[in-house]
């Protein structure tokens, strides 16, 4: 932390009237909110991680297609994040019809990051697992894996809803720029979450050949 | 709002290609594949190394001021640390217990 940030802060924000934190009130609620949806995430994973290694856990899933597919979701929804930023830096130029553009392929990636899920999902549940029994063992596996990974989705589902509605208010000019990089922060903590239940869940289920 | 008035698409294309590269050393570790501590262990933290990342570049962190994000970060790992600190020792006892699975 530089000292002048630092100085200029205190003095600023209990100066009396002033932002402190030198952000606007929705980017500073959507911290607020991602604080919170957080540590939401953070219980569900620190619990798994203890059922996990507090149990002969199932590896059920195979290098090929499981693991490749849910690699493929990752390459999907980090490139998401990267179309997002470009997005956010259009919006700051002003120029609104190419920050809208960029805002529909972020949205775009999420609707192929859920198509390939649901895909995943209906693999496992063809295969009979279910949130109370699968075939392979602990029968916490399926009831963890539902709700990590369904819990993510339906933020990714709410994310795509959100982006579309940032995207058409942004380019008619009902939004500005702010939003554009409000909306952003809550996407790029989606992506956030599934740095972690891509491994956890995945990766640390890979059959063991 | 914040400061963006220079455009950072470059290094935001740098940090999208290092996340991409730290996947896939997660990928090539499940391909090895270890024991499961150990292998819990490297994962979350190169997760941990990519969400930082994520915050720092993509969530515009470093750019914002510094109080924004020692604001939002100190409670957040406060409380993971406090989940973890209860939670793990308990994992391990059973492991050492030599819990047999659900019957």
């Amino acid at each position: 932390m530089s000292e002048s940030h630092s100085t200029g802060v205190v003095q600023a924000g209990w100066g009396g009237g002033v932002s402190p934190y030198a952000v606007g009130h929705k980017k500073l609620g959507m911290w607020l909110f991602i604080v919170s949806d957080a540590l939401t995430f953070s219980a569900l994973i620190v619990a798994y991680s203890y059922v996990r290694i507090a149990n002969d856990w199932p590896t059920p899933f195979e290098f090929y297609p499981a693991i490749i597919f849910s690699s493929v979701m990752t390459l999907v929804l980090l490139s998401s994040s990267l179309t997002m930023v470009f997005a956010v830096d259009a919006g700051h130029k002003g120029d609104r019809a190419t920050a809208a553009k960029w805002i529909w392929a972020t949205a775009l990636g999420g609707v192929i990051f859920i198509v390939l899920h649901v895909n995943e999902w209906m693999h496992l549940i063809h295969d009979g697992v279910t949130p109370l029994s699968n075939p392979w063992g602990t029968p916490l596996f399926g009831g963890t894996f539902f709700t990590i990974t369904g819990l993510h989705m339906t933020h990714v589902a709410i994310g795509v809803i959100y982006l579309s509605i940032v995207a058409i208010g942004f380019k008619g000019g009902k939004y500005d720029a702010e939003d554009v990089e409000v909306s952003g922060l809550y996407w790029h903590f989606v992506d956030l979450v599934w740095m972690f239940v891509f491994p956890m869940v995945y990766l640390m289920s890979t059959k063991i050949s | 709002m914040s400061a963006q008035a220079e455009s950072h698409k470059p290094l935001f294309i740098k940090v999208w290609v290092g996340l991409l590269a730290l996947t896939l050393v997660e990928i090539l570790l499940a391909y090895i594949h270890f024991e499961p501590v150990i292998m819990l262990t490297m994962l979350m933290g190169l997760s941990v190394v990519k969400s930082v990342m994520i915050m720092a570049y993509f969530m515009h962190l470093k750019f914002d001021l510094p109080v924004l994000g020692w604001t939002v970060s100190v409670p957040l790992v406060a409380c993971i640390l406090i989940m973890i600190g209860y939670f793990f020792p308990d994992g391990f006892r059973i492991l050492d217990f030599g819990f047999t699975g659900w019957q």
